[in-house]
């Protein structure tokens, strides 16, 4: 693509953009422009909106676009990275709408669930949508909106949930069965919805950074991260490289802690002990180290807006090099029992798939995505100063199943092993923290960080005070629970805790 | 009086040993697994703190269940004790023994198989009707595994009763039988691990309803209920285990008070040699698990047919 196609506004990470020069284009020319890039290989990273003035509603996409003279040719390429260079640039679309437009998703499947989420928190109605149905509030409208549901005198339907019989999150999944295969799974979620957008209008103030961190539990660097990118972006402060690089450690350190814990439970949920008994305990390793940077386990403190709360001292990060090196060689050994197991292979192989396209057309992201052959990895595409330094490489996997996802993982924790080794090696000098500065008011700015699942974005717009006048945010979640409902497709209803495992979605950060 | 300190006693010894250690043998399972998990694991007699607080608890009933529900785990236990006091303990005389009793141990097992289903499908819940499913379709596939396995048996001792069977087979010489042994310890070791709900047919300690098999037939049933359970469950374990260690240990010339005791370790091993399976393998995908009973099936029927060759 050589030239900014028409009505897209460039956007960058770590600059914001006012609200006045984002002029509203035609919806067709929105729509078509959408389509296009999408084509070229772009991706749908966020789509809202937000209302405008009198009776007016402003559409907004956010986009991330190849840059690279080859588009579709050269898949292997761009996986190596082009000494830094963005292969991807950001850039955002306008429109005006009322309170209804032609639907996009019978064109963009990958709009699918923002447009649900447009009708359901503005009341604008994506006209056409295949499946208009709320995301989070089903309890709360008026007209009970009818689930999928399977006629027949040889079939059954499976309810599960809200509330489960193990220690985790509550959703209600809808399985329609013929014996035990599975025709179809519908998740319906909502249950931890805790009106957190809502919350941020008028932010920030002291505890919005709290807020943040408690988007997703398990993702509290990817979530904080994301959000202190957005408002240092609208106030215009850069942060030292020492505190880039404490920040990629805790990034990193919160993968490890969660993918050895999913190898862990994915062996678990087969019965494969001694993977399962192992990774169990190498998890509460990697959070210790976590715990010894900023006293807690999951990460709290180590993100503040304009640096980091903790620094990671020249004795500690030697002491949490030799920690690294250990947990590393244990964890090789019980996954390589794993790996090793023909019983638990028989398991993986075949489990789930989700075939490229599939994930391709849903616009699937991160760790999932990549398993199914989906290149997309934001410490390549969007890098922060530390990932400039010491960069990823994202690694592919084609086949989309659970033994996929779950090689993905393994590879993950030994890319972050080897990060967390360089960077802690020798950290950047600088300050720990820079001074909050004024936030620019009438703005938009952006933040993306690729968490352990995959890519957390965040989005402001402040008002004429400069105060949030709409904060948006997308959990890796939002765009892979689809996923999940397309594996199950003709699957054995047994392997469905298996396969949730090997994807192991957030709740919290799809309710918001 | 001789005779009942020779036969009856040791007998009823046995039987005694068996009700009295089956939560024994389980907690013994699942300290081998979690030494294999590098855990230390709950203490021996945990199981007998569990069913006695299960004892000492109410129950709760759905009002969409009948009486069926209520009577299953009373069946469920009846059936499992008697068909238990009609199997021998290796050497050692069954309490009960009559001929033809291989066929009511058999027949006792699938009521109590019957029952539970029955009741599962009494809760009217979706998982389970589920379980139900499951436990019909691979009962239903073990039952004539199991008869044939007991069959041959018969066939080689020329005896109908477990308790004859087993003492004929102890005095046939070791090296003659062994073509048969083989494939019936196969087939049996089959049936023990689908009747327990071991892996890898099943996961025991699974938290996950829709993977389980007969942990979900029986998520409504709370206290003393499922103590009854538990505890049939327990006995039916050291059932398969006796019966594993009858064909498997010939224990011929030793005093009968000798017998017993070795009949027990005999159960403590195979106990044992099950928690290291469980823990050193997956799961079967639920779908394949009719292709391990099939194989068994294959294996009873070779023990069977070269019954013919040993005399």
């Amino acid at each position: 693509m050589k030239h900014t196609p028409t009505g897209l506004h460039p956007l960058s990470l770590g600059g914001s953009v006012p609200l006045a020069s984002l002029e509203p284009v035609a919806f067709s020319q929105f729509s078509s422009t959408l389509e296009d890039m999408v084509e070229a290989g772009g991706r749908l990273l966020s789509l809202f909106a937000r209302p405008g003035a009198d009776s007016e509603n402003l559409l907004y996409a956010l986009l991330a676009r190849r840059t690279g003279t080859d588009t579709e040719a050269s898949d292997h390429s761009r996986t190596t990275l082009n000494g830094g260079e963005h292969a991807f640039a950001l850039g955002i679309l306008c429109t005006q709408v009322t309170d209804g437009y032609p639907a996009l998703t019978p064109a963009l499947p990958a709009a699918h669930l923002f447009e649900r989420d447009i009708f359901e928190r503005h009341g604008i109605t994506p006209e056409g949508h295949p499946w208009l149905r709320p995301v989070r509030q089903w309890a709360e409208q008026e007209v009970p909106w009818p689930m999928h549901a399977l006629e027949g005198d040889e079939v059954h339907e499976v309810r599960v949930g809200p509330v489960h019989a193990g220690v985790i999150e509550p959703g209600h999944f809808r399985f329609q069965c013929h014996g035990e295969r599975v025709f179809r799974l519908e998740i319906a979620l909502g249950y931890q919805h805790r009106g957190l957008l809502a919350d941020m209008v008028g932010a920030p103030h002291k505890r919005t950074i709290h807020r943040m961190e408690t988007v997703a539990g398990d993702t509290c660097v990817g979530h904080s991260w994301a959000y202190a990118q957005t408002i240092e972006a609208l106030s215009d402060v850069t942060p030292s490289p020492r505190a880039e690089a404490i920040r990629a450690c805790g990034l990193e350190l919160e993968r490890l802690a969660n993918h050895i814990g999913d190898l862990g439970a994915m062996a678990g949920d087969v019965g494969f002990l001694p993977t399962a008994s192992y990774c169990g305990g190498l998890r509460g390793d990697v959070l210790n180290l976590s715990a010894a940077i900023c006293g807690s386990r999951l990460g709290h403190g180590v993100i503040r807006v304009g640096g980091v709360g903790f620094d990671i001292e020249d004795e500690l990060a030697s002491t949490m090099r030799e920690k690294l090196a250990a947990i590393r060689t244990a964890a090789a050994r019980a996954n390589t029992l794993l790996w090793a197991s023909p019983s638990a292979m028989g398991r993986f192989e075949g489990t789930g798939t989700v075939p490229t396209d599939v994930a391709r057309t849903f616009g699937l992201v991160g760790m999932a995505g990549r398993a199914s052959g989906v290149d997309v990895d934001a410490r390549r595409d969007f890098p922060t100063a530390a990932y400039r330094m010491h960069p990823v490489r994202p690694w592919l996997k084609q086949h989309g199943d659970v033994y996929a996802r779950g090689r993905m993982r393994w590879r993950e924790i030994e890319a972050s092993f080897d990060f967390l080794e360089q960077v802690l090696e020798r950290l950047p000098e600088g300050e720990l923290r820079i001074a909050e500065a004024e936030v620019a008011a009438d703005s938009l700015a952006v933040g993306i960080v690729e968490g352990w699942r995959g890519e957390v974005v965040h989005l402001a717009v402040t008002d004429a005070h400069g105060q949030l006048a709409s904060y948006e945010i997308v959990d890796p979640s939002f765009h892979n629970w689809i996923g999940m409902e397309m594996a199950l497709r003709g699957m054995e209803i047994s392997d469905f805790p298996l396969c949730n495992k090997s994807f192991n979605l957030s709740y919290a950060g799809h309710d918001l | 009086m001789s005779e009942v300190l020779t036969t009856l006693l040791p007998s009823l010894v046995s039987l005694a040993l068996a009700l009295g250690l089956a939560l024994w043998m389980l907690g013994l399972l699942a300290r081998t697994k979690a030494r294999f998990a590098g855990r230390a694991g709950a203490p021996l007699m945990q199981r007998y703190r569990d069913v006695f607080k299960l004892l000492g608890k109410g129950a709760v009933y759905s009002r969409t269940t009948s009486a069926i529900f209520k009577a299953s785990p009373i069946v469920a236990l009846a059936t499992t004790l008697v068909a238990l006091s009609m199997v021998p303990l290796g050497e050692v005389e069954a309490a009960v023994h009559f001929d033809g009793d291989l066929f009511v141990v058999a027949g006792l097992l699938a009521l109590g198989r019957f029952i539970t289903m029955l009741a599962a499908l009494d809760t009217g819940s979706p998982f389970e009707g589920m379980g139900a499913s499951r436990e019909a379709h691979f009962g239903a596939l073990l039952e004539p595994v199991f008869l044939i396995s007991l069959l041959a048996l018969a066939r080689l001792t020329g005896a109908s009763s477990l308790t004859d069977m087993m003492q004929a087979l102890h005095r046939m010489d070791a090296a003659s039988t062994l073509p048969v042994v083989v494939p019936l310890v196969a087939a049996l070791g089959v049936a023990y691990l689908v009747e327990n709900s071991r892996m890898p047919v099943d996961d025991p300690t699974t938290h996950l309803e829709l993977t389980m098999i007969h942990e979900v037939m029986i998520l409504d049933h709370c206290g003393p209920d499922l103590a009854f359970i538990e505890y049939a469950a327990a006995l039916k374990q050291w059932l398969f285990a006796a019966l594993l260690v009858g064909v498997v240990l010939p224990i011929a010339s030793v005093p009968v008070w000798a017998s017993v005791a070795v009949g027990v370790a005999g159960i403590a091993v195979v106990t044992v040699a099950v928690g290291v399976v469980e823990s050193s393998m997956a799961r079967l995908r639920l779908l394949n698990v009719p292709g391990l009973i099939l194989g068994a099936g294959a294996a009873s029927v070779v023990a069977f047919l070269l019954t013919g060759m040993v005399h």
